[in-house]
């Protein structure tokens, strides 16, 4: 039984209850066991004065690929729960392109297993939607659900027949599950490597054009009313999405939406010079997009962040733009990013922020954290937002490197991060787990 | 005034440097022209033509460059090679750096695997044509070409016809041209035009009888053959008679046009025999050009020096 944990004096932000004042924080028995002030420390407990610092609900990823099974020299369940740790998470779902796919109740509960082996940010898994990621047949979800899987996708590659999509949306309904879908129209999308626009136009590289997005979006939100489902839409880039996706929440459909760091703050600039820490899908968009996705953060169309971790050996990033995979690893680097460019420029309050990264992800797929209610589970964090640092990579807990954001003087840091009442990453005493 | 290390594209460079290439490549037309075609100015310079592409024109006249100016040069080419045994091109880049070469010509399907060389390796880098990006020293033959013909690129509408999207040659002479001054115009199918081309400064014509009337030049560009398999557009045939360079289109045209092509020609496609063979047609002097264009870039980028480009021909023919 860990000790119980008494963090004295912080700011305590807890969206969930709108809760935003100085006050200490006890955790026993894995529990949020009371919040308020003067609270006494019970015999044993680890105390910790946290004055000037920021307590708040352990951060939530619900888009994340850890690449175990298949390719554990990028990542593993175990590294990734580390990173997770690390960046302020408590918890993650881990997408199901593994190899082989994440696409029965075995392969989720190895995920499961793992995580617990690993103790340390809580990983839940997503299950494919189609048996091998392969749009045809629909994967067992029941089963899954079982073993413990918290959403179905495909991503990595959107379902393309509205068919089977439909079908997944209805199925899902009976296991209180959503459908994460990564929206691209595959036939527009063929063959692009970065935003179509006058950047891929100088640089001579095939585009992805925001439509192909936008007609996955509409398609989508089209057969959630039909279904009567809920679908979670992965990665939104471009404006257009959000306004369908506005228009879509406004009728009633039971649509959420996750926007990453990186499309909140990078546009298709970043690709200048074949930059493949730039090459991600979706896109880096334009800068009205980006302008966009922030207000629809803001005022919720978008219902939470999330960092699309997507890890990749270094000398695969080493290669020509065309050749180099998509995607780029976020999770040591999300709260600082976000904290740094929405905080610090005054466009979000840290509340605010801490609501789309922690409370609203738990919401959109079901999931314990994101509250500091007395008797929730005790995932916390300790953040110190002015904490200034400076990105390097090869300091990260991620078995990969590649990040756009390298060399990046950034401010906000997880100084400690407890799931279930553990301490699993304390920054100052250097003990990530 | 120096070119730099690498020559990726004319994007970047700025009037000036294109200018001192261009001038630097007079003296060397001569040099061609001799019984014994060769100087000495980059003798014991060892350059590595390195083609991941087909290629037969630039690679031929890269070489005669070269060989023209005394370099010790190797042909790689991506078939029978390492490359095809699934070398990666930073790989491929170390073997050859370990080597200690002075120069490499690269041409790769990929736009950026010019940049992407030259920033990993001390030789010089040469972009014989990258992907869709650039293929600088074609827009460098055309520009001496246009220069030849007219006496001047200031001023001077030069169209490019057809297949934009895909064409790094447009893409070169558009940074070109209007450096020097030219109004740039392109024109094709709207499938075949890359998105948010007006922002570069260019006009778009949609149809060809408007840029016939507009112009004073015309650089036909290759329609690539597999854009018909890929749907870009429905059929030669229906291009030829949209989008022909034909005579009799060419004949209401308010002015002579100059005819150019960067080769290798479709008949019939997109230029008839006609034209393509016609007295406005330059299309052999561009290939003329093309080997002391090279002949002056490899030569500045070595480090020589502009002014003395004169007397480093003067020095041929004792080998």
């Amino acid at each position: 039984m860990t000790r119980p944990l008494l963090l004295q004096g912080g700011r305590v932000i807890d969206p969930s209850a709108g809760f935003d004042h100085v006050a200490d924080v006890l955790v026993e028995h894995g529990k949020i066991a009371a919040v308020g002030s003067n609270i006494g420390a019970p015999d044993g407990a680890d105390v910790r004065s946290v004055a000037g610092k920021i307590v708040a609900p352990g951060l939530i990823d619900i888009h994340v690929h850890l690449r175990e099974p298949g390719n554990e020299d990028e990542e593993t369940v175990a590294s990734g729960a580390r990173a997770a740790a690390a960046g302020g998470f408590t918890a993650i779902c881990a997408m199901p392109n593994t190899d082989p796919v994440t696409d029965n109740q075995a392969a989720v509960g190895f995920i499961v297993r793992q995580s617990g082996r690993a103790g340390l940010a809580r990983v839940h898994p997503i299950g494919a939607v189609s048996l091998g990621q392969k749009g045809e047949r629909l994967a067992e979800f029941g089963e899954m659900v079982g073993a413990g899987a918290v959403a179905v996708s495909d991503d990595g590659k959107p379902v393309a027949s509205s068919h089977l999509m439909r079908t997944a949306l209805e199925y899902a309904r009976t296991f209180g599950i959503p459908v994460a879908d990564h929206c691209e129209d595959p036939t527009l999308a063929a063959g692009g490597v970065m935003h179509e626009g006058l950047v891929a136009t100088r640089l001579g590289l095939k585009g992805i054009p925001a439509a192909a997005e936008e007609i996955m979006v509409a398609r989508d939100v089209l057969l959630a009313e039909l279904a009567g489902g809920h679908v979670h839409l992965c990665h939104i880039s471009t404006r257009g999405a959000v306004a369908i996706i506005r228009e879509a929440k406004e009728r009633g459909i039971q649509v959420t939406a996750e926007v990453t760091p990186h499309h909140l703050t990078l546009t298709d600039v970043a690709c200048e010079e074949y930059d493949t820490h730039a090459k991600m899908n979706p896109p880096l968009r334009e800068a009205t997009d980006v302008a966009a996705l922030r207000g629809a953060l803001k005022d919720g169309v978008i219902d939470c962040i999330a960092c699309d971790h997507a890890p990749h050996a270094y000398d695969e990033k080493e290669a020509a733009f065309d050749d180099a995979p998509f995607g780029i690893v976020g999770l040591e680097t999300a709260f600082a990013v976000a904290h740094t460019e929405l905080v610090l420029s005054g466009a979000f309050t840290l509340p605010e922020l801490i609501r789309r990264m922690s409370t609203e992800p738990a919401r959109v797929f079901h999931l314990p954290g994101g509250t500091l209610k007395q008797g929730a589970t005790a995932d916390i964090i300790v953040l110190d937002p002015m904490a200034k640092w400076t990105v390097d990579p090869s300091a990260f807990h991620s078995k990969s490197r590649n990040t756009p954001f390298a060399g990046r003087a950034l401010s906000g840091r997880a100084l400690l991060t407890v799931v279930a009442g553990a301490v699993v990453h304390d920054l100052e005493h250097a003990t990530t787990r | 005034m120096s070119l730099g290390k690498d020559l990726t594209g004319l994007e970047h460079m700025t009037p000036e440097q294109i200018r001192l290439i261009l001038d630097t490549a007079e003296p060397f037309k001569e040099v061609s022209e001799r019984q014994i075609k060769k100087v000495p100015a980059l003798r014991g310079k060892t350059i590595v033509n390195l083609f991941f592409e087909a290629s037969t024109r630039t690679r031929v006249s890269f070489e005669f460059a070269e060989k023209r100016l005394s370099a010790d040069t190797v042909n790689v080419a991506a078939t029978g090679s390492s490359v095809s045994k699934g070398e990666t091109l930073v790989d491929t880049a170390r073997n050859l750096e370990a080597m200690r070469i002075d120069m490499v010509v690269i041409r790769h399907p990929s736009s950026g695997a010019a940049e992407f060389l030259g920033n990993r390796i001390a030789s010089n880098v040469i972009n014989a044509g990258d992907g869709k990006h650039e293929h600088p020293t074609q827009a460098l033959l055309d520009l001496l070409t246009i220069r030849d013909k007219h006496g001047k690129i200031e001023g001077l509408k030069v169209c490019l016809v057809g297949d934009v999207l895909h064409s790094r040659v447009a893409r070169s002479n558009l940074w070109g041209l209007t450096k020097l001054g030219a109004e740039v115009a392109v024109c094709g199918p709207w499938s075949l035009l890359p998105r948010g081309i007006e922002a570069l400064g260019v006009r778009v014509f949609g149809r060809l009888e408007e840029a016939i009337e507009w112009a004073d030049v015309l650089n036909v560009l290759r329609l690539q053959l597999e854009r018909m398999e890929t749907g870009f557009i429905p059929s030669q045939r229906e291009y030829y008679r949209v989008f022909g360079v034909t005579s009799e289109r060419l004949e209401r045209a308010p002015r002579p046009i100059t005819i150019m092509h960067p080769g290798p020609m479709n008949r019939g496609v997109e230029i008839d025999s006609r034209v393509a063979d016609g007295p406005h047609s330059i299309i052999l002097d561009q290939v003329t050009n093309g080997v002391a264009v090279r002949m002056a870039v490899l030569y500045l980028l070595a480090g020589g020096r502009a002014e003395l480009a004169e007397a480093a021909k003067g020095g041929g023919g004792n080998e």
